[in-house]
């Protein structure tokens, strides 16, 4: 092995690391959802991509910066998130799988072709100043925008972490998360946390939407690939696990950097399954999940 | 409609732990052919354990499990049933989206598969235990007594040598204990099928049972006629305790 | 008793008058529709028959696969590649290919019931073997590789090779509906049947009385991939194209679910009833989207129909009709 494979290879772990947190935070939202609920989002990366376009739209034609304009979308998904499981999702709870399958796959379909309708089927990005940026840490080179947006999700993830360990309500839902029938034992205000836990699982997305567009841009397309993705994050990493959820995302963000390096990139998803195929049958429960009964 | 005789069963030793916690240890005994014994035993004793290592639900970690002499520990349920063990569940199974009538007709096809003498047979069944008259309804419509039945229903059709029923008193007010309990007098003196029952109803206990062995963390502390455990002092203390708990 | 005795046992007779009607109407209706009609028709048999046989596994054994257009998409480029490659004709090449997608189910499933994988577990492992097989298939020259795989156009009627127009296509997927309808009532009033829909309400109150619960599901899902490999077969020779990305997407694997949820998941009309719903709704959609000049309309209308539907009628449109009108099957 050379010199130069070599720092072409962690060249690509950098950057799957740092488009992995960036997953990490996406398939967050999808972990806490699941936990609480037991409902499997089948819209999550239609969720993602509708963050992704307010995003664009914000750069486009309001001339803000999605790093500026995450707060907002965040605010927007956790109002939209909540009042959408108030609303359409609430009765569902505890129904058989596949009516939620067949709900939240409306929902993606209505979600995914308003994008088509408002934005067209082309694909739309972001041209920050500071693309072309890069830092160098001896001789490896990180691109600013994902670096930034890699960052960001941490920050994200650690004041999601002060929120489910700190805040009455976070530990509320992480009880719920931990201990499904535990917490309607307890008599905890299901509705409200349920409402609360979709909010939160929502504005996660749409803030992994608004730092994703930073780093590629958006087709309605992408929508089904994603909720492919935080699928086979939140299983590797551990359904119903925070750690799990940032962990998994790594993982699969440097194993795609990796097999898009040695092998072909358009046989890194190809990857991403064949590690979601062992790790189900390994390792049911997910690296971080704990061993159910 | 039960095939024939009873079997005898014997548990030598049989002990299950789980991720380290010993929730049965070392019990043996037996239940000879065409007899009635219960087991008894606090909450959280470990009664259920010992019947899931009876049906094969779980695979005991020590000692054996043999029914007429050839053993069954180890087998899966489906196998278990094969050789001749009925059980009912105590957090009731129904098929929740089926008919009264054919919960039991799936019990009854595993020794006739023709489907219309299992039908037959099932419709047989639920007219002894009263349930005729709901055979069409679903059985997530059924009150909690006439899903009890409807258990013992299903776990009969199987046409078991061997009757295990997990409290299915519980929640029967005094006259259907009585009932059910004429039921399995009945059953059990035409038929010579064997039964081994956990229950909490004292009454059913006393009126069926011609042994009673009790357990109490996982180990058996005594065994004898109903009589006889009612004056055993190791078995009042354990009650004596729970009620001060 | 006799096997006709067997599959109409219990059926009331104006029920069988009513189905001998409607397929008597089914086999002259080629005379009357004109070629729009005909389309239309031959697709809501397509998905009536690969609903059937969904419902197989899902309805009857209880067991949600999301991932079935990998037995279509494999049963399809077998033949499609046979006949292309060797000029294996299809009826042939149907043999290569029912073999290998009930070998693939058998395998998926293998690993999933050893693996005690359940719901949305389960569904995932199916979901990632498609994905799998479809970006395998995007790499693979001999069947095309991303490029496709197409087969030559020709309208002369040729029922040895498949080859003709659609009249042809629509009574073979006719035959195929209606010999999965027979098959699903005859599976669902045996044995093996109960066995499923006892092992779909509590599997393990089923293996108490005896339900071998693992070779049943894996029965299940063999038979349920063989009768969808026939499906892409058919699919592969009505289109005369194959894409990796369309024949394994995601997006078919829920085309094949959604007529047996719409219509009514377990039941026997219910795939069929779903698949004519779809089918018209699709059409209407088609239609009323061409009001408006916006893409992704008639994607919006259907998303819509579908979330009416779920919210108002979650079990299914047919077990609805058939309460209101008094001709529903008896419930099990």
């Amino acid at each position: 092995m050379t010199a130069d494979f070599l720092l072409s290879l962690a060249q690509a772990i950098t950057k799957g690391l740092l488009t992995g947190m960036v997953y990490g935070l996406m398939a967050l939202g999808l972990s806490v959802i699941f936990g609480v609920m037991r409902v499997v989002n089948f819209a999550h990366g239609e969720l993602m991509v509708v963050g992704m376009y307010l995003a664009w739209m914000g750069f486009e034609y309001l001339q803000v910066s999605p790093m500026l304009s995450l707060p907002v979308i965040a605010a927007v998904f956790f109002v939209a998130g909540y009042a959408l499981q108030r609303t359409v999702i609430s009765p569902f709870i505890g129904r058989p799988e596949h009516q939620q399958f067949l709900l939240l796959l409306a929902i993606a379909i209505l979600l995914v072709n308003a994008c088509l309708a408002i934005a067209g089927p082309d694909s739309r990005g972001v041209q920050l100043e500071s693309q072309f940026d890069s830092y160098e840490l001896g001789p490896l080179v990180f691109d600013a925008v994902r670096l930034h947006a890699a960052l960001t999700a941490v920050v994200i993830a650690a004041l999601l972490w002060l929120f489910f360990t700190r805040t009455r309500i976070g530990k509320s839902i992480r009880a719920a998360a931990d201990n499904h029938m535990g917490a309607l034992v307890v008599g905890l205000d299901v509705r409200r946390l349920y409402a609360f836990t979709f909010g939160v699982g929502a504005a996660c997305v749409g803030a992994a939407g608004a730092l994703m567009i930073t780093i590629i841009p958006v087709t309605p397309f992408l929508a089904a690939e994603y909720t492919l993705l935080a699928f086979v994050i939140v299983i590797v990493g551990g359904l119903g696990s925070m750690t799990g959820a940032l962990l998994g995302g790594l993982l699969i963000g440097v194993s795609e950097a990796v097999a898009g390096l040695l092998l072909q990139p358009s046989l890194k998803s190809m990857v991403s399954f064949g590690i979601l195929i062992l790790v189900l049958l390994l390792r049911p429960q997910g690296l971080m999940g704990k061993r159910g009964q | 409609m039960s095939g024939g005789s009873g079997a005898r069963l014997e548990l030598a030793g049989i002990g299950k732990n789980f991720r380290g916690l010993r929730a049965v240890h070392d019990v043996s005994f037996s239940v000879p052919a065409g007899a009635i014994h219960a087991l008894i035993g606090p909450n959280g004793a470990g009664k259920t354990t010992i019947f899931n290592m009876i049906a094969g639900v779980y695979r005991p970690d020590a000692g054996t499990v043999s029914l007429d002499g050839r053993q069954i520990s180890g087998l899966r349920p489906d196998l278990v049933c094969d050789a001749g063990v009925g059980r009912t569940f105590q957090i009731v199974k129904p098929f929740k989206g089926l008919s009264v009538l054919e919960n039991v007709t799936v019990g009854a096809l595993h020794r006739r598969p023709a489907l219309g003498d299992a039908r037959a047979a099932a419709a047989d069944i639920l007219e002894r235990l009263g349930l005729h008259d709901r055979r069409h309804q679903a059985a997530e419509s059924l009150t909690l007594p006439d899903r009890k039945r409807l258990e013992v229903a299903r776990a009969l059709a199987t046409e078991p040598k061997l009757l295990l029923l997990d409290e299915v008193m519980a929640g029967l007010r005094p006259t259907e204990v009585d009932v059910m309990v004429a039921f399995l007098r009945d059953l059990n003196v035409r038929t010579g099928l064997t039964i081994l029952l956990i229950e909490h109803v004292m009454r059913a206990v006393m009126a069926l049972a011609a042994e009673v062995v009790v357990v109490s963390y996982g180990e058996k502390i005594a065994q004898g006629t109903p009589a006889e455990i009612a004056r055993n002092q190791a078995v009042l203390d354990v009650y004596l305790g729970e009620e001060e708990a | 008793m006799s096997l006709l005795h067997r599959l109409t046992d219990g059926v009331p007779l104006r029920a069988l008058w009513g189905l001998g009607l409607l397929l008597a109407a089914l086999l002259v209706a080629p005379a009357f529709l004109g070629k729009y009609g005909l389309s239309v028709l031959i697709l809501v048999l397509y998905f009536a028959y690969v609903g059937q046989a969904w419902n197989i596994m899902m309805g009857f054994a209880g067991q949600l696969s999301l991932g079935h257009a990998l037995y279509a998409g494999l049963g399809g480029y077998i033949a499609a590649g046979l006949f292309f490659h060797y000029g294996v004709g299809p009826w042939l090449g149907l043999f290569a290919a029912v073999a290998a997608a009930a070998a693939a189910g058998a395998v998926v499933g293998y690993l999933g019931f050893r693996f005690s994988l359940a719901g949305v577990y389960f569904a995932l492992l199916t979901i990632a073997f498609s994905e799998f097989t479809r970006i395998a298939f995007d790499h693979w020259g001999w069947v095309g590789g991303s490029g496709g795989l197409f087969l030559k156009v020709d309208a002369t009627a040729d029922w040895l090779n498949l080859r003709g127009g659609p009249v042809l296509f629509y009574y073979v997927i006719l035959a195929l509906a209606v010999g999965a309808f027979i098959l699903c009532r005859a599976l669902l009033e045996s044995r093996l049947g109960r066995y499923w829909l006892a092992i779909r309400e509590d599997a393990e109150a089923a293996q108490a009385v005896g339900v071998p619960v693992f070779r049943c599901k894996m029965i299940a899902v063999v038979i349920s991939a063989a009768l969808t490999a026939v499906a892409g077969v058919w699919n592969a020779f009505y289109y005369n194209n194959l894409f990796p990305e369309t024949a394994f997407a995601m997006g078919r694997s829920i085309e094949f679910t959604l007529a047996p949820i719409i219509g009514g998941l377990g039941t026997l009309f219910g795939p069929i009833v779903g698949a004519v719903v779809l089918t018209g709704l699709g059409e209407i959609f088609t239609d009323l989207s061409e009001l408006f000049h916006i893409s992704g309309i008639k994607q919006i209308f259907y998303g819509l129909a579908l979330l009416i539907i779920v919210m108002y009628r979650p079990a299914g449109v047919w077990p609805w009709i058939a309460d209101r009108f008094g001709f529903g099957e008896k419930r099990r």
